[in-house]
């Protein structure tokens, strides 16, 4: 059994302005096995951050099934830990406090809310801000924070929405490497929606290239280049020519299709 | 390679720039204070009319402490005055918070309380609140209560209106976050919604705490026969205008304390803020 399992999911938007329906996700069909870091990779628009919202709970599927660990997808759950575009931390908080918050939501007392966030402070190399809030944080800071708080929650799978869009590109780099580590120590299964060909090769093993508008899964590749990964390697360069061409193929159709 | 900076006169530069700093608060109220003895010394209107500077200062002084009866009755009477006058607006301000609070967070959150207590709020809302002085009376009669009631009519709305602002205005996607790490619906409400609506609250609330000492000493100056509105009006019959700028003062100054106050708490609440200004960080 897989860990996500999506049958011809089907998302219309409804434009009551225009009077118009919009098909944005067309007949998604994929499976997502245990211990897979499945990126989704598509154009900004194809539907990939809708399909993420709705494997979240966020969003319900016009049509279609979602399961998580064989169950139907109804509303949002710890066991599914969401990274967010923005950091997305409560601001009054302490981010040792925003990291123990699902905690606190069981009602576990203080003491060993901070015992067990420490742990996650730590994975995420953050040891000596843990009092500090997120204002007075980098953009980077936070973000591990939101994954620090998306991994206590020990979830089956872990949905991150292009977490890293907002960061410089120095920053991206390491928050990258990090995020391998993390995935490679702590084995979790994790689905990272991304617009960039080359993210989606440093960090999946399976890269899902998604068409424009409507989206539809154009083809599922397998990457299993070993890590860390060369990104100026010939074997990575071929990985991307690829892609590339798998994309290429693609505005050709749209543009003689108009 | 090391270089020495010697610090003391970068200090020294330091501590004139703070001392010019202290100063420019000061020169625009010195000037008007000193232009206004000098214009009422002059003669040009009679000492009743404008009394000086030094003369209010002078009755506010013996209002406070009676040390030579200027005010006659008022005489050393000050303080039981602004106690009176600042029970009724802690009285109307407390209520209002309180009402107001629960009834912009039920509004900004549920659809049913927006539906059926929104319109009517909203209706009451552009009454001013001074034109329930005659009902005010007939219903609790020259005592505290009306003022309570007209200081509390003038509090309520600032606080309801920023109230269901702030609720409304909340982070969608901190809510998703919430409903992510398992909230239910009363978690989201008070560890998720009304944290980050305090911000708009507490502006709801500094608002409304001005509100509450305009609309006391409202009050005083018709249904009510203490406190500073009282002194303020009555005054004013016997053509003593030192002890109605006096009066004056004397709300502006509890208004400002009443004010400060708030801004504390303000700031311990919500420290997790940052208090930035256009120009830079402030304190």
């Amino acid at each position: 059994m897989a860990a996500i399992e999506l049958r011809n999911i089907v998302k219309v938007f409804s434009d009551k302005r225009r009077g118009r329906d919009l098909l944005t996700l067309d007949n998604i069909d994929l499976d997502i096995e245990a211990n897979d870091f499945v990126c989704l990779l598509g154009p900004s628009g194809c539907g990939k951050s809708t399909l993420l919202n709705i494997i979240a709970g966020f969003e319900q599927a016009t049509s279609g099934r979602t399961l998580v660990d064989g169950k139907q997808v109804e509303r949002p759950g710890s066991d599914r830990g969401v990274v967010f575009q923005q950091p997305t931390l409560m601001p009054w908080l302490t981010a040792i406090d925003n990291i123990a918050f699902h905690l606190k939501l069981k009602g576990v007392g203080k003491a060993e809310r901070y015992d067990r966030a420490m742990e996650f402070i730590d994975l995420v190399g953050l040891r000596g801000f843990e009092h500090h809030h997120p204002s007075e944080l980098s953009g980077g800071m936070n973000q591990r924070v939101g994954i620090a708080r998306a991994l206590l929650m020990n979830p089956s799978v872990i949905l991150m929405d292009e977490p890293f869009a907002a960061l410089d590109a120095q920053t991206k780099l390491e928050m990258q490497e990090e995020l391998v580590a993390i995935w490679q120590k702590r084995r979790c299964t994790i689905v990272f929606v991304t617009h960039s060909v080359d993210e989606a090769l440093v960090l999946g093993n399976k890269i899902v290239v998604m068409t424009k508008r409507p989206g539809r899964i154009r083809e599922a590749v397998n990457f299993g280049m070993p890590r860390p990964r060369d990104i100026t390697s010939p074997e990575f360069n071929d990985a991307k020519r690829r892609i590339l061409s798998l994309i290429r193929e693609e505005s050709t159709r749209l543009a003689q299709a108009s | 390679m090391t270089s020495v900076i010697d610090a003391a006169p970068a200090r020294r530069a330091f501590r004139l720039t703070r001392l010019f700093q202290g100063l420019e608060r000061v020169v625009v109220p010195g000037l008007l204070i000193a232009g206004w003895e000098a214009f009422a010394r002059s003669g040009v209107l009679p000492p009743a009319l404008l009394p000086a500077p030094s003369a209010v200062l002078h009755a506010l002084g013996d209002w406070v402490f009676g040390f030579d009866e200027t005010t006659q009755t008022y005489s050393g009477h000050w303080l039981r005055d602004a106690m009176a006058s600042a029970l009724r607006v802690f009285g109307g301000f407390a209520l209002a918070s309180l009402l107001g609070i629960l009834a912009g967070v039920a509004i900004g959150w549920s659809r049913l309380f927006e539906k059926t207590l929104e319109p009517t709020l909203q209706m009451l809302r552009p009454i001013p609140p001074v034109s329930w002085i005659p009902l005010a009376i007939i219903w609790f009669g020259i005592a505290d209560k009306p003022a309570i009631f007209l200081v509390f009519l003038g509090a309520f709305f600032p606080v309801l209106m920023n109230a269901i602002h702030g609720v409304k205005t909340v982070d969608h996607n901190l809510v998703r976050a919430g409903a992510m790490m398992g909230a239910n619906q009363r978690q989201m409400l008070t560890d998720i919604v009304l944290p980050a609506a305090l911000p708009s609250i507490f502006a709801g609330l500094r608002i409304a705490v001005g509100s509450a000492w305009m609309l006391t000493v409202t009050a005083e100056m018709v249904a009510v026969k203490s406190g500073l509105g009282y002194v303020l009006w009555d005054s004013y019959y016997f053509l003593r205008y030192d002890i109605v700028l006096a009066a004056m003062i004397s709300i502006g100054l509890l208004g400002y304390l009443s004010d400060f106050g708030l801004k504390a708490v303000m700031a311990r609440t919500l420290r997790w803020q940052q208090t930035t200004t256009v120009q830079g960080r402030a304190g």
